[in-house]
């Protein structure tokens, strides 16, 4: 099938659509990188840095849905066209709540460097926060790429992180009952850990997006769920 | 979620209408139409889609024998309505016609009176014994084509005097006349301002809860709003046919998707 429309217009407005699209994600993906790297660092400066560009990724998804709003009154799309319009309006949602996480593990990073540090637990978050970095890297190329297969080992991906989540959680249970004073840190750095899995699942539906706008039908599989903590026994203070 | 009534554009029965198989048109030797199956389904609307030449108007032409008017065209292959074979022997064109109304892409009123427009086929085909009975037809043709409100103070005006959508309301009205159980109409707003395109489709929507309509339209959109099924046609072949949602969001052919999206195909 051809790629172009018969009205040039039409494709240069899908392709400026999707250009904010991957620019929007090439910022989140810095946020992610940066606020991991000052938590790891302790740069109250950077955290602060992070915490300042997510205004320009709130705006890009405000535009973002204004040009498809735009294009749907104007060029009424239909079948992958359709598709398009409908899936750059949820990934810019996601891509908006994942740099909203990241602003929030910035924030954290700033108080928690008024603290003693918990040792090892950063670069245990840093590695999650890696990994959800590569998904949302490869969850951008498979959307670019129009690459189905990438999509669902995306989608597959979440687990890994939903387990690291899982041991991040019993590691600061354990600090905590070990010294309470440890406690403030570890629940600022378990919300870290729990917006990093969160950010994992926004991925997912991106890339879940993504496969609806290659195939036309949302993938059929269930979601993979490795985020065991809400089930967990061990949480209660009397084991 | 399963109890949430279904959106208005789907399709709500399965009793068929019309088949085809196997349907060629030949103009001469050239084929226009190259083995054509579709079946109509009842009281829903069927729109044909494809580009200029594509043969949508050939085969809508076929259901009613229209093509027996050109000397040159020749059909083969399979029509059937309600089961009967309308190229059998014993079927009168008149009266096939009769059953299977049809609204050009021109308004084309005769040159007579809003009511004598409406009342010429009823009496050719002797529908109505009395001027009474005839008086019923009329006032009910016309405000089945949304037509009454503006015309029933002018009935013995010229049909040609009305506007063009109310022309084409008028013609809408002339098919439906004669008690039509399918209607087939090509093109029908196509020379039609936009608020006119509006209250013709809005009529064909109120038409088929009594009718199967089958329309031809250039306008994908228009083929959207107000039909069910859609029926796609190229170089003579029916592409793909299918729920009018299914091919607008998802088509399974190549052809398809590049038409309705607007690519070079």
């Amino acid at each position: 099938m051809p790629d172009q429309h018969i009205a040039s217009a039409f494709d240069r407005d899908l392709e400026t659509i999707q250009a904010k699209i991957m620019k929007m994600g090439g910022l989140v993906e810095r946020a992610i990188s940066d606020a991991a790297r000052s938590l790891e660092t302790r740069d109250e400066e950077l955290a602060e840095e992070v915490r300042g560009r997510d205004k320009a990724i709130d705006k890009l998804e405000e535009l973002i849905n204004e040009e498809a709003a735009r294009v749907i009154a104007l060029r009424a799309p239909t079948a992958r066209d359709l598709r398009l319009v409908l899936s750059v309006i949820k990934i810019s949602a996601n891509l908006e709540r994942i740099g909203d996480y990241a602003k929030n593990m910035a924030k954290r990073t700033s108080i928690l460097a008024q603290m003693a540090p918990v040792n090892g637990s950063p670069a245990a978050l840093r590695r999650m926060a890696r990994e959800v970095e590569e998904m949302l890297k490869d969850a951008l190329d498979a959307y670019i790429q129009r690459d189905i297969n990438l999509a669902h080992e995306v989608m597959q991906r979440d687990q890994d992180v939903d387990q690291m989540y899982n041991a991040i959680f019993r590691e600061f249970l354990t600090f905590m009952m070990e010294d309470p004073r440890n406690i403030t840190a570890c629940m600022h750095l378990h919300f870290i850990a729990k917006n990093t899995e969160r950010m994992g699942d926004h991925v997912t539906s991106i890339a879940e997006q993504v496969i609806y706008l290659i195939s036309g039908e949302m993938p059929e599989e269930p979601r993979p769920k490795g985020d065991q903590t809400s089930l967990d026994a061990s949480i209660t203070p009397s084991s | 979620m399963y109890d949430a009534p279904t959106l208005e554009s789907s399709v709500t029965t399965d009793n068929l209408k019309f088949t085809a198989r196997n349907v060629h048109v030949y103009y001469n030797e050239a084929e226009a139409i190259k083995g054509v199956d579709v079946d109509i389904l009842d009281k829903t609307v069927t729109a044909f889609i494809g580009p200029s030449g594509c043969g949508k108007s050939t085969f809508l032409r076929c259901l009613n024998r229209m093509n027996d008017t050109i000397p040159i065209c020749r059909v083969t292959g399979d029509i059937r309505l309600d089961g009967q074979d309308i190229y059998d022997r014993s079927i009168d064109p008149v009266q096939l016609r009769a059953k299977v109304g049809m609204v050009f892409q021109k308004p084309n009123p005769f040159p007579k009176s809003i009511y004598d427009n409406v009342a010429y086929g009823p009496r050719i085909h002797g529908l109505a014994n009395t001027r009474a009975d005839l008086d019923v037809i009329v006032e009910k043709s016309l405000r089945r084509a949304a037509l009454w409100d503006e015309a029933k103070d002018r009935l013995d005006s010229p049909g040609t005097g009305l506007s063009g959508g109310q022309q084409q309301r008028l013609c809408i009205a002339r098919a439906v006349a004669t008690a039509p159980e399918v209607l087939l109409m090509d093109e029908p707003c196509s020379a039609l301002d936009p608020i006119a395109t509006a209250q013709v489709e809005e009529l064909i929507d109120e038409l088929r809860q009594e009718y199967s309509v089958v329309i031809v339209t250039h306008s994908m959109q228009q083929a959207a709003r107000v039909s069910q099924k859609t029926a796609f046609f190229h170089l003579g072949h029916l592409v793909e046919f299918g729920e009018t949602a299914h091919i607008f969001t998802n088509p399974s052919d190549e052809r398809t998707e590049s038409y309705i999206t607007g690519r070079i195909g």
